[in-house]
C-alpha cells in the first residue's frame, strides 16, 4: 500500500540531537513571540520528530504531493512543535520561526492551513482535528489512495465532545488508514487532568469506540515507532497510541508545571532553558 | 393556483443527478436523511454517502477531511442543527480553513411548523452570513433549488443553502437562471420595491399584484444570493423606485433586511420597512398560521408597501 518502503525525506542524523534542537526552537520562538505553549510543545516532540523522520511519506519541497501521508495537528496551541519540526524539514526557511504570532507572519498562533507549507488543517478551536482526519481517511479510501492519516490530539482535548463524536464514527467506518495518536501529558490549562476533567480510564475509552488501543512511553521513539508499525498492520480498526508524556519535557522547571501551558518563558528562564537544552 | 413542489425532494433528486456526474460528489447525514431526502443518494451511491449519526459537529469536520481531499461534500441536517449546533465547526474548519464545504439544511423557518421553537432556526442565516468567505443561498422554488444545488457544487468555496420543510409554488419560469451575486427580477414597477428570497417570495408576488390593482407598481425582486448579495440591484431599487420592502422567514436582525439596509444606509438612504421576525422565538402550530401570528404574508408586506410609499419624499 505504502509508495515506498522508507519515508521520501529521511536523515541519518541521531534523533536524540534533532529532539534537543526542536526543543531549544520551541522555546526561543515562544520567547521570541513573548506569548505560547510551550508545555504541550515540548511533551510532543519525539512524537512529531518519530513522525516527520521516520514514518511521514512526505516532500518538503511539494507541500501538496498528492501521495503524501497527512498529519493532522488537532492540538493547535502545540503549533511551534510542528513549525519546528517543518522548517528543520525544509518546508520554510528557518529563520521565520522568529516571526512565530507576528503581524503578517505565515506562523499563526494556531496552525493555519492556508498560509504554512506543509499544515494539512487548520486548528485551534480544540476538539475538531479527528473528525478531519477521519474525512480524509474515508476519501483516501474512496480513492484506494496509498496514504494514510495521523493524527495528533491532546488529552485535555478529549473534554470535548467531538473527539469522541468522532471517535465513535472513525470505529463505525472501520477505517484502518487512520492513526490518531494521543498526548497524554496529563495537564491542561487551569490544572491536571485528573483534577479538571478526570478522563480515566483513558484507553479503555477508546477501546470501547472500536479502536485498537496501544500505549507508549510518548518520549521513547522507538517504543512510538514500533506502535505506529503495528498500527499500519493493524485492519478493521483505526488505531489509537496513548503517549504517556511529560508537559515541559526537557525543561526543568516547565516539566509538570501547569503554569507553562500557556507562558512564554522570559529571558532569563530562556537562557535557563537553553543550557539545559544545550 | 401555481404548481407546489417541496424543494427539499428537489435538493435529494438533484444530488443523485449530480452524483452520476461527478464521482467526486460525497453525502454526509446526521440521521435525517429521511428528512433532508439525501436518502436518494444513499440509495444509489451507497459508498459515497456517510452516516454519522446524530452528531452535527464531526458531520462538518469528516466533511472537512474530505473537501480537503478532493471530494465535494455536501452536509446536510435542519438548520437549527446546522448552522446551529456546529457554529464553531464551520467557523474554523469550514471557513477559515477555506474549505469546499457545502452545508444544506433542508428545514428552517417558523414553517417547520408543529416540532416548534426549537426546531425552527430563525438565526441561521446571520450565523452563517457573518463568516468571511461563505457563499449564501435561499432558493425560492423547486425550480430554483435545483440550479442553486448545482451552483453550489460548481463554486468553489464553502456554501450554505437555506431550504425548507413544506412545498412552495412554483414562481420562477423555465427560463429562469439562478447565478451566485445576482438578483433577478421577478416583476417591474416604479412606486416601491419588495425583496424576497425563499419562502416569501410567493407572498411578495402576490402583494404585488394586490397592489397594483390599488395603482401602486411594484419591482419584485429574488435576493435568493443572500451573500454575496446583489448591490447593485439594490442600488438600483433605491435610486429608481426610492422605497424598498424586506421579506424573510429570519430574525429582522442579521439578514436581508439588514443587508439591504447597510448598502442604502451607505449609498442611498430610502424609507425601509422590514417582514421578518421581531425579536421572538417561534412556536407550535401549522406553518400558514404560523405566518399569518408572525406577520409573514402578502397582506403585512402589503401594508409595509402603502406605508413606505407615503413616506417617499
Amino acid at each position: 500500500m505504502t509508495p515506498s518502503d522508507a519515508p521520501v525525506f529521511s536523515s541519518s542524523e541521531d534523533l536524540t540531537a534533532v529532539c534537543k534542537r526542536l526543543r531549544r526552537d520551541i522555546v526561543t520562538m515562544i520567547a521570541k513571540a513573548g506569548s505560547g505553549h510551550p508545555g504541550g510543545s515540548l511533551s510532543a516532540v519525539e512524537i512529531i520528530v518519530a513522525l516527520y523522520w521516520k514514518v511521514l511519506h512526505h516532500k518538503p519541497a511539494d507541500p501538496t504531493w498528492k501521495d503524501r501521508d497527512r498529519f493532522v495537528l488537532s492540538k493547535g496551541h502545540a503549533a511551534p512543535v510542528l513549525y519546528a519540526a517543518l522548517a528543520e524539514c525544509g518546508y520554510f526557511p528557518k529563520a521565520e520561526l522568529d516571526t512565530l504570532r507576528q503581524i503578517d507572519s505565515h506562523l499563526q498562533g494556531h496552525t493555519d492551513r492556508t498560509l504554512t507549507p506543509g499544515v494539512e488543517m487548520s486548528s485551534g478551536s480544540l476538539g475538531q482535528g479527528l473528525s478531519f482526519a477521519v474525512g480524509a481517511a474515508l476519501a483516501g479510501r474512496l480513492d484506494k489512495a496509498p496514504w494514510r492519516v495521523y493524527a495528533l490530539l491532546s488529552d485535555g482535548e478529549c473534554d470535548e465532545g467531538q473527539t469522541w463524536e468522532a471517535a465513535m464514527s472513525a470505529g463505525m467506518f472501520k477505517v484502518d488508514n487512520l492513526t490518531a495518536i494521543v498526548d497524554n501529558n496529563g495537564i491542561q490549562l487551569s490544572g491536571f487532568n485528573k483534577d479538571i476533567m478526570n478522563l480515566y480510564p483513558f484507553p479503555q475509552k477508546w477501546w470501547a469506540f472500536d479502536w485498537n488501543v496501544l500505549e507508549v512511553d510518548g518520549h521513547d521513539i522507538t517504543q512510538i515507532l514500533g506502535a505506529i508499525a503495528e498500527a499500519q498492520q493493524f485492519k478493521n480498526q483505526p488505531t489509537v497510541i496513548v503517549a504517556h508524556t511529560i508537559k515541559g519535557k526537557g525543561v526543568s522547571f516547565m516539566e509538570n508545571n501547569v503554569e507553562f501551558h500557556g507562558k512564554a518563558p522570559n529571558a532569563e528562564q530562556l537562557a535557563q532553558a537553553l543550557k539545559e537544552l544545550a | 393556483m401555481a404548481e407546489e413542489v417541496a424543494p427539499r425532494e428537489v435538493y435529494g433528486k438533484t444530488l443523485v443527478e449530480l452524483g452520476r456526474e461527478n464521482p467526486n460528489i460525497v453525502v454526509l447525514d446526521a440521521d435525517l436523511s429521511p428528512s433532508t431526502m439525501t436518502g436518494y443518494f444513499k440509495k444509489e451511491f451507497p459508498e459515497r454517502f456517510f452516516e454519522v449519526g446524530i452528531a452535527e459537529q464531526n458531520m462538518i469536520g469528516v466533511a472537512c477531511g474530505l473537501a480537503a481531499n478532493g471530494k465535494i461534500p455536501f452536509a446536510s441536517t435542519f438548520a437549527v442543527f446546522a448552522p446551529g449546533r456546529c457554529f464553531d465547526q464551520i467557523r474554523v474548519s469550514v471557513a477559515q480553513a477555506k474549505l469546499n464545504v457545502k452545508i444544506v439544511s433542508t428545514h428552517s423557518g417558523l414553517t417547520v411548523g408543529e416540532d416548534g421553537a426549537s426546531h425552527q432556526a430563525l438565526e441561521d442565516l446571520a450565523l452563517v452570513c457573518s463568516l468571511p468567505g461563505f457563499t449564501v443561498i435561499v432558493p425560492a422554488d423547486g425550480i430554483e433549488t435545483a440550479q442553486a444545488i448545482r451552483a453550489a457544487a460548481a463554486h468553489k468555496g464553502p456554501c450554505y443553502v437555506r431550504l425548507i420543510r413544506g412545498k412552495l409554488p412554483i414562481v420562477c419560469d423555465s427560463a429562469y437562471r439562478f447565478e451566485i451575486g445576482r438578483a433577478a427580477v421577478m416583476r417591474q414597477g416604479k412606486a416601491a420595491t419588495i425583496m424576497a428570497m425563499g419562502t416569501m417570495m410567493a407572498p411578495a408576488l402576490e402583494a404585488a399584484a394586490a397592489l397594483a390593482q390599488e395603482g401602486i407598481g411594484c419591482r419584485v425582486l429574488n435576493m435568493s444570493s443572500l451573500k454575496p448579495i446583489d448591490g447593485i440591484a439594490v442600488f438600483n431599487a433605491a435610486v429608481e423606485t426610492g422605497a424598498i420592502v424586506t421579506a424573510e422567514e429570519h430574525q429582522e436582525h442579521g439578514g436581508l433586511g439588514s443587508k439591504v439596509a447597510r448598502l442604502t444606509a451607505k449609498h442611498h438612504p430610502v424609507p425601509m420597512e422590514f417582514i421578518a421576525v421581531k425579536n421572538k422565538f417561534g412556536m407550535s402550530g401549522k406553518p400558514g398560521e404560523l405566518l399569518v401570528r408572525y406577520g409573514l404574508t402578502a397582506k403585512d408586506i402589503a401594508a409595509a408597501v402603502r406605508d413606505v410609499v407615503k413616506r417617499k419624499r
